[in-house]
């Protein structure tokens, strides 16, 4: 399974140089990934836009969106922009995309949620199109990047088998992943297609004592509309090496891919940190 | 803080003390509309989860609770006069009426102001009080002041029940079934007290009409139900407590609050009896609040949420357990053929929660009876999914079948290398059965250009090798025959489904002229030829016996050309071939017979059968066990059921087993043997669908 690292673009208060020196510093670590995460009415960098930067100050790194509420885009405009971002990176983008957890972002991005689900499945299909037959520009990716979708409903995982590469998990100990792993595949056989599908997976992380408050409080607030489970979530952070190592095995044993850690805290250190612990496993 | 509690059962006066116990200083009311000490119903039942629950949330409840309980760990299932019994299992039960006792006694002690024999007719005092606790029952007062708002949906079960006491001693939970020129009826019975038990009886509502029991009075009912138990009943008396024959009523809410009023217990959800307690449940919701508000230090706002976040998906997945519960019990009868160990298997396995390896950990010598038994008697045997089975002439050596989905680089129909090496491998495997997705009849009824084909005698060779190695390392070999209609043409699956294959593409054939997508070519009318293509199944037919092909699978599944006449979603036609179910069989039931009479009488032949289109206006679980019926009648010998596909707007229920309760009806329900697939993984679920008798094979995938 390989190891990929999130970039801080939606940990509130993070600046552009931030972002470009952890991408950087990433660059040079065992991690084979670099993630973002996507929020309209939150204080957080828009991915793409992420991506297309940290693409300039890298060479090695797959770049993945984890995910990009795909809806809150037009086709057109999702389409070209990341045919930019994979011809910029020299075709080192994965694109995650699902309908997103939170009727905010819809409102905040002026667009309807009722609809949203009938409106992926037409982007879906759509994006293929633009990306081999649009007016441009060609992703470097032929036909363009690989898709994963996200979601935890039968719908998402139908989505993975009609459209997609693989399935994108939303987070949660190793078991929870192993479940939606398991109809993952489930609903490929099902579809009859070939082979099987991409699993990725993603956690959250803020290594050492010196950031553990700040972390959970982060992880409070950015999960504070799912009530009573943001707790829950919080206390699923990976705070130190003994996490970070039975996580990424748990995940392993699941089928996983590739597992993305995402940090909660925006300080430099924990790229090395974090480094330290995935390059000795 | 002011809080109204609504109903003075277990779910509020749970809830009512444990945020007195939190916080002294709230006011709270409970109104009941009941005299103290009339209680409705026997016993109550919890798990050992549930107590440790209690515990934690307040030890004197827990303590008084503890006290008064019995403790049993056996299900019994009497049956055509057998008893069979699996243990292992851990029950506490206790009397509704000593709960209620204990709770309104911890109530008194802390404060809870508690005010019998008063029936509130409104909510409009509810704006006095912060909090409004509904915790008043399956016909809520609350809930029905504001079923549009919570999102109310009642649903009422198909079966009759009616609660009654009695003094026969049990030491088990136990379900007993008894057949008279009525129908089919159970009792569901479990012990309460050292002296007493809470007895339950249960039939469909049509076997309830029959009996007269629908205009029976209170006494007549029980002298019906003594007489029909008397022998379970060894004497004792039934005991009624204004005992009525109801219908279950399934409770379901989209929202849990409303304003300052939440609803608790039976008031916000129903979870059908068989699967245990709905005490357990309205409990845990008050612990639940409880410990909300505590958190959120008054916020009651953010509390309710908290607590409906909390519960409600908790809940959810109970009710779809209970549900599956529910729904066998009102079909029970459609199980009686099976022999009483099979049948018990059966039950308890019925929602999914215990399974093969739960029982096995629970009773060992059970599940050994079990493997016994389905082995046909032998002293040592093997696990059920290990068994052999035969159909027509064939011998399968287990239960197991692997069914690969193929690479797709077949050459102008001809196996392809990737493709035989994954039938080898999936042989290889230990399966007793390997099944070759769809094989095409004709180069126009190809999926795409990788797709492998028996429609010309030059495809024979690859396909003989094939079907040799597989037969020396032991499995037969199935494969499915079908013409991909209207998903015809399209580009290889690896980059997606049904995506137009372009300027290679050649005509595609439908019942009607309906594209698949959007982007997918307008089929032409099937109907031009129908000749052609019911030879060419034929064909297929002959050359894949020639290559010594085990069992054939005729494919009338997802959306493919056979499966598109039969769904109403698809089939447009006006003619004979179409209109209801009858005339959209007719095509699929001529090539079933055009198969039939090319294929060696001495092998079986089956149907990959569409038993749903997981769609509003399609086919349903109902109309696929008609299909299945017909299909049986006319010689097929497999039913492989599958769900959705025929058109790309289905709804999956993707789950463990999804395809599991299709297979189990089409079985039960018309006697033909079932291949079920959909996401088993684990020899575990053959074992608990085959020992059953949910399917005869299961397709396992690896993970």
């Amino acid at each position: 399974m390989r190891v990929g690292i999130g970039l801080p673009n939606a940990v509130p208060g993070t600046d552009g140089a931030t972002l470009l020196e952890w991408a950087r510093r990433a660059e040079t670590g065992p991690f084979t990934s670099l993630g973002v995460l996507d929020r309209m009415a939150y204080d957080s960098h828009e991915p793409l836009g992420t991506l297309a930067a940290a693409a300039a100050v890298t060479e090695r790194v797959r770049l993945v969106t984890m995910v990009v509420i795909a809806p809150l885009r037009s086709t057109a405009v999702l389409a070209k922009q990341v045919a930019t971002v994979d011809a910029l990176s020299g075709g080192r983008l994965t694109l995650g995309l699902a309908v997103g957890a939170r009727t905010e972002d819809y409102q905040a991005a002026g667009v309807p949620h009722a609809d949203r689900g009938r409106r992926f499945d037409e982007q879906l299909a759509g994006l293929r199109d633009r990306w081999e037959s649009g007016p441009g520009p060609e992703p470097a990716q032929p036909g363009g990047p690989e898709v994963l979708v996200g979601g935890s409903t039968d719908v998402a995982f139908a989505r993975v088998a009609r459209h997609a590469e693989g399935y994108v998990h939303g987070g949660g100990p190793p078991r929870a992943f192993a479940r939606a792993a398991d109809t993952a595949r489930a609903a490929w056989a099902d579809a009859g297609r070939p082979d099987r599908p991409a699993l990725w997976g993603q956690s959250y992380f803020a290594l050492g004592r010196d950031v553990a408050e700040r972390a959970r409080a982060y992880m409070l607030d950015y999960y504070a509309f799912t009530g009573p489970f943001a707790e829950r979530i919080a206390e699923g952070l990976l705070t130190n090496p003994q996490q970070v190592a039975s996580q990424v095995r748990g995940y392993a044993e699941a089928g996983c891919d590739e597992l993305v850690l995402l940090p909660a805290v925006n300080d430099f250190e924990q790229v090395e940190r974090l480094a330290d612990v995935v390059a000795a496993l | 803080m002011k809080v109204l509690t609504l109903g003075g059962g277990p779910a509020g006066l749970y809830a009512s003390l444990l945020l007195k116990r939190a916080d002294p200083d709230i006011d709270i009311t409970v109104l009941e509309r009941n005299p103290p000490g009339a209680t409705y119903g026997w016993g109550v039942v919890f798990s050992d989860r549930t107590l440790a629950e209690f515990r934690e949330a307040d030890l004197s409840t827990y303590e008084a609770i503890t006290d008064s309980f019995v403790l049993w760990d056996a299900i019994d299932i009497r049956y055509r006069d057998e008893l069979i019994r699996s243990a292992g299992h851990v029950f506490a039960g206790m009397s509704r009426r000593e709960l209620l006792r204990i709770l309104q006694e911890r109530c008194r002690e802390l404060g809870v102001q508690v005010r019998f024999e008063v029936e509130v007719q409104d909510l409009s005092r509810a704006s006095e009080y912060e909090l409004v606790i509904a915790a008043d029952g399956v016909n809520s007062l609350a809930r029905r002041t504001f079923e549009t708002e919570l999102g109310t949906r009642l649903s009422e079960g198909r079966a009759r029940y009616i609660w009654f006491g009695t003094t026969r001693v049990l030491d088990s939970f136990t379900f007993i079934f008894r057949e008279n020129e009525h129908g089919f009826f159970q009792t569901h019975a479990y012990p309460f007290r050292g002296e007493t038990a809470t007895w339950i009886v249960e039939c469909h509502e049509d076997v309830w009409r029959r009996a007269g029991l629908d205009t029976a009075s209170e006494q007549d009912s029980i002298a019906y139900c003594e007489k029909l138990f008397a022998e379970d009943l060894r004497g004792h008396r039934l005991m009624s407590n204004r005992s009525m024959w109801i219908p279950f009523v399934t409770v379901r809410n989209r929202r849990w609050r409303h304003g300052n009023v939440v609803l608790l217990g039976d008031a916000a959800h129903t979870a059908h009896f068989s699967i245990g307690s709905g005490t357990k449940l309205a409990m845990e919701d008050a612990i639940s609040l409880a410990r909300s508000v505590q958190r959120r230090e008054g916020d009651l706002e953010a509390a309710m949420t908290d607590y409906e976040l909390e519960r409600r998906p908790v809940l959810e997945r109970f009710q779809e357990a209970a549900e599956e519960s529910r729904a066998y019990f009102e079909t029970t009868s459609r199980y009686r053929h099976l022999e009483p160990m099979q049948f018990a298997f059966h039950l308890l396995t019925r929602s999914g929660r215990i399974d093969y390896d739960v029982l096995r950990l629970r009773d060992t010598r059970y599940v050994e009876d079990v493997d016994r038994w389905f082995a046909g008697g032998v002293s040592v045997a093997p696990p059920p999914a290990l068994g052999a089975l035969s159909l027509r002439g064939l011998e399968l050596r287990n239960r197991v079948v692997a069914s690969p989905v193929l690479p797709e680089d077949a050459e102008g129909g001809a196996l392809g290398d990737g493709q035989a090496a994954a039938l080898a491998s999936a042989a290889a495997g230990g399966a007793g059965l390997v099944v070759s997705d769809l094989v095409a009849v004709s180069a126009h009824g190809r999926i795409g250009l990788g797709s492998t084909g028996l429609y010309s005698d030059n495809h024979l060779d690859r396909w003989r090798t094939v079907v040799a190695e597989a037969h020396r390392a032991g499995a037969a070999v199935g494969v499915r025959i079908g013409h991909a209609g209207r998903r015809g043409a399209t580009r290889p699956r690896r980059e997606g489904l049904d995506r137009p294959l372009g300027e290679e593409a050649w005509p595609l054939l439908a019942p009607s002229p309906v594209p698949f997508t959007a982007r997918s070519q307008v089929p032409e009318d099937a109907m031009d030829r129908r000749d052609e293509v019911l030879e060419d199944f034929a064909d297929v037919t002959r050359r894949a016996a020639d290559a010594g092909v085990d069992l054939l699978l005729i494919d009338m599944s997802r959306g493919y050309l056979l499966g598109s006449f039969l769904s109403p979603l698809t089939n447009e036609r006006p003619d004979r071939y179409g209109g209801p179910l009858e005339g959209r069989m007719r095509y699929p039931l001529e090539v079933l017979g055009a198969v039939r009479e090319a294929w060696p009488e001495d092998r079986p032949l089956g149907v990959t059968l569409v038993a749903d289109d997981w769609e509003r206006g399609g086919l349903t679980a109902d109309d696929g066990v008609a299909v299945a019926r017909t299909l049986a009648e006319m010689g097929c010998d497999l039913i492989e059921p599958r769900a959705g596909q025929t058109t790309p707007r289905s709804r999956p229920r993707y789950g463990r087993g999804f395809l599991v309760p299709y297979a189990d009806r089409i079985k039960n329900e018309t006697g033909v043997a079932t291949l079920a697939g959909g996401g088993i993984t684990t020899m575990n679920q053959v074992n608990t669908i085959v020992a059953g008798a949910r399917a005869d094979l299961c397709i396992t995938h690896g993970r």
